[in-house]
């Protein structure tokens, strides 16, 4: 077989039958493979950015692996920013790219980039093949390092001349790594030593992540299963809604800078924690220092580094949720543990103190649409829908939709957490459909986001993606204005989105519906249309541009330091500790 | 930020990984990306048949610094084993300096009887310089070094650290 050949067998065996690239010279061998086969459908993107996004938003709404194909050089430059999305994310990407020939690498040659060099610090693990013999046995690995332990972009860079060389076939099961070797099954003795924790605990906490929905949804089952046996309340970080479902009356709500007020409280105040698949991201701890300071702390991770990082904790676990979890169940039935009955429910009645503070309360208005009514209105109107997938970009829209869009199921969430990448929605929200042709796909955008990727409304429509765009138009960034309020004594440098098109025009020019509401009582009308249609819909939403997002625990400020609307903010001036914080 | 006021202590680290292109590339990656400190870092293969090389990189930083730093080298793809020599147990650490000294008269004699005293091995001489080659642990090399500044030293070449368990046990 050639190299190219070989490519596309290895994909194929390894399950592929979708995958999202744009050409180039060197890539043309494996184009040429692609041309008069049906196995797998190539989605030509507009711009390779889009592609990685695409590929992100197909791998985190099916747990498979998202699968790139891109050029030497500009393709590959236009891909490292997806490439750190999915690495700060763990989302699984195998990312194919051209390169010069092999006499020519290192020469300055056309389109030559170091691709190995510039994406080492940008993916999991990546590799140059020089050799058509080694090409099946590098795919096959590529796959399996993406996949497996903590999830992450893998590249293979391949020069041009190996794609046209004769080469062997290996089959997958014929490809056993030496070294790596991730471990699933956590220690006994430490899964004893937590239970032991737990049972003791008066005031406990589950604080799970994007690890739970890495590890599958098995996991999110278990989870559910501990909580109910356990009695304990449950929070989830930003990459992990859905891992728990939204309706249970356990869920504290999302932690963290913009978490609930019951959710962050009870992390300060919690005397143990369980951290399930979550990295004590500085989103969520806000000052280390004053992190959850009484508490005894356990940590649920694939990945030996996640643990100890940032917080030192009593127990770590490494090894996968849902290995963990069923053994560390196991373990609780079998002692019978027994948390103190009469402490929980002290513990659950400051809980529900906590709650009636209502914290997402906001301001309604007749005249102005608030950004958080729209959602609020949009989750209801799609709330029976069967299938329903949610994007976002990034900013303060992201934030409201992870407020108010309840979700009861993992994988249905795609959002940048780690990155915090805006233009990352509309091509996830793509690839999300590619994925579920028949699901509703909403990317809840904003529309300084939505301009950084709106080229791929061309691939919407080439593709005949149903792709919904719910645009949350404040006309500012709006993330950044609310900072500069806070911060910056309202200076609001270089924030206000001017010349923005006129989205409904914008969408019709792409074939797309165009849709608009101005007043609060266009918005349901605007809703259903924009579900009633079969094609794809930019719905551009006009909120009030002044409208900032809360709770918010300002950067450098402790768990009990909330900002709980806009009368609290004169109170606090933010540290100057805090102010270098991001 | 953490409040760093836990202390910091110098760990030698030794790691083993496939000889393949890039892995050198991969730790030095690491440790600059990261912010973590290297004082010295050798490489070389150590076994061919396996096409493995082991590296030993003496680093420094508080506890929770260095137990990142043995994670994060254990999450590179290619590493197969970590060992931190300084908390495993007693090891042995040897660097090798080549150390070139030019002068004449009383100091030339000096910087032989130093270098007697060091038992460093004169390599190359000429009738105005030296070569010593001197072998031990890095506290050792720095001394003779000192000593040679005032004595004509001109030129260094040092080997960075390599480093073993003591008694039977492979890494
Ligand atoms: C504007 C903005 C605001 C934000 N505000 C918030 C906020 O208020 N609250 C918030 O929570 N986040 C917020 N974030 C997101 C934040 O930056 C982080 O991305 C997020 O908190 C990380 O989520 P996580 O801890 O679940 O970890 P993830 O990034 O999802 O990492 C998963 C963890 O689980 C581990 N893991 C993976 N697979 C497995 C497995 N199979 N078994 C066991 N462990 C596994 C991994 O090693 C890793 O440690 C915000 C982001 C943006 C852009
Ligand atoms: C690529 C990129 N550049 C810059 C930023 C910094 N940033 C974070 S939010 C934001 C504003 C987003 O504006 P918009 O998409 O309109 O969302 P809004 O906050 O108004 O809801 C910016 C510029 C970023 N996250 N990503
Ligand atoms: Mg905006």
């Amino acid at each position: 077989m050639t190299g190219a050949e070989i490519v596309l067998q290895a994909l194929k065996d390894q399950g592929v039958t979708r995958i999202f690239g744009y050409p180039g010279g060197a890539v043309l061998p494996i184009y040429d493979a692609l041309f008069g086969q049906n196995d797998i459908l190539h989605i030509l993107v507009r711009q390779e950015g889009g592609a990685v996004h695409a590929a992100e938003g197909y791998a985190r709404s099916t747990g498979k692996v998202g699968v790139v194909l891109v050029t030497s050089g500009p393709g590959v430059t236009n891909s490292v920013t997806g490439l750190t999305d999915a690495l700060m994310d763990s989302i699984p990407l195998v990312c194919i790219t051209g390169q010069v020939p092999t006499h020519l690498i290192g020469n300055d040659a056309f389109q030559e980039c170091d691709t190995t060099g510039i994406t080492r610090p940008c993916t999991k693990h990546n590799y140059l093949v020089k050799n058509a013999d080694d090409l099946a046995r590098v795919i096959h690995e590529a796959f399996h390092v993406a996949r497996s332990g903590r999830p992450g972009p893998v590249v293979v860079d391949l020069p041009k001349d190996v794609q046209f060389a004769t080469g062997t076939y290996l089959p997958p099961s014929r490809v056993v790594h030496k070294s790596y070797k991730p471990r699933l099954k956590g220690d006994p003795v430490q899964i004893k030593r937590a239970v032991e924790i737990l049972s003791l605990a008066k005031r406990p906490i589950i604080y799970a992540g994007g690890g739970v929905v890495n590890s599958g949804p098995a996991a999110a089952q278990l989870l559910a299963q501990f909580a109910r046996l356990s009695g304990f309340p449950v929070t989830l970080t930003l990459m992990g809604l859905g891992a728990f479902p939204a309706s249970d009356p356990q869920f504290l709500g999302m932690l963290g800078m913009h978490g609930t007020f019951e959710a962050n409280l009870a992390m300060h105040g919690c005397d143990a924690m369980i951290a399930i698949g979550s990295r004590f991201d500085d989103r969520i701890t806000g000052k280390l220092a004053a992190f959850s300071p009484h508490s005894r702390k356990i940590h649920i991770d694939v990945d030996p580094s996640s643990i100890n990082k940032n917080v030192p904790v009593e127990v770590g676990i490494v090894g996968d949720v849902a290995h963990v979890l069923e053994d560390l169940i196991k373990f609780w039935k079998s002692t019978q543990a027994k948390p103190d009955a009469k402490a929980l429910k002290a513990w659950w009645k400051q809980i529900d103190e906590w709650r009636a503070r209502d914290c997402l309360r906001y301001q309604n208005s007749e005249t102005v649409i608030k950004p958080q009514y729209a959602i609020q209105r949009l989750y209801e109107l799609t709330k029976g829908l069967g299938e329903v997938f949610v994007t976002t970009e990034v900013g303060q829209h992201q934030m409201w939709a992870a407020q108010f869009f309840k979700f009861e199921k993992p994988n249905h969430w795609l959002t940048s957490g780690g990155l915090g990448t805006m233009g990352y929605g509309l091509p996830a929200a793509m690839g999300a459909q590619i994925a579920h042709p028949k699901a509703l796909v909403v990317d809840i955008a904003g529309e300084a986001s939505l301009l950084m990727n709106i080229q791929e409304m061309s691939t919407i429509a080439q593709y005949r993606l149903p792709v919904k765009v719910f645009l949350i138009n404040n006309q500012y960034m709006g993330m950044v204005r609310q900072w500069q309020e806070l911060l910056h004594g309202g200076r609001y440098s270089e924030s206000y989105m001017d010349s923005l098109p006129d989205f409904v025009k914008l969408a019709e020019s792409f074939g797309a519906v165009g849709l608009r509401a101005t007043r609060p009582s266009e918005v349901d009308g605007v809703i259903k249309a924009m579900l009633a249609s079969p094609k794809a819909v930019i719905a551009d939403i006009r909120v009030d541009p002044k409208e900032n997002c809360f709770p918010m625990i300002p950067s450098g400020a402790a768990h009990n330091e909330m900002l709980l609307g806009p009368a609290d903010k004169a109170e606090q001036p933010v540290s100057e500790n805090g102010m270098v914080l991001v | 930020m953490t409040p760093r006021t836990e202390p910091v202590a110098r760990h030698t680290i030794a790691v083993l990984v496939d000889n393949e292109p890039g892995v050198l590339a991969r730790v030095i990656g690491l440790f600059s990306g990261r912010g973590y400190n290297i004082e010295s870092l050798t490489v070389a293969e150590v076994d061919a048949a396996e096409r493995l090389s082991r590296i030993t990189v003496v680093t420094s930083g508080t506890p929770m610094v260095i137990e990142q730093i043995k994670a994060q080298l254990a999450r590179l793809v290619p590493v197969h084993k970590i060992s931190d020599l300084t908390v495993a147990g007693p090891h042995i650490e040897r660097e090798l300096a080549l150390v070139k000294v030019r002068g004449s008269g009383e100091k030339r004699v000096e910087a032989l009887r130093i270098a007697d005293i060091f038992r460093a091995r004169a390599l190359d001489s000429t009738a105005e310089s030296f070569v010593f080659e001197i072998v031990g642990d890095a506290g050792k090399l720095d001394a003779f070094i000192a000593l040679m500044s005032g004595l004509g030293l001109v030129d260094v070449s040092r080997t960075g650290v390599v480093a073993i368990a003591r008694g039977p046990d492979p890494l």
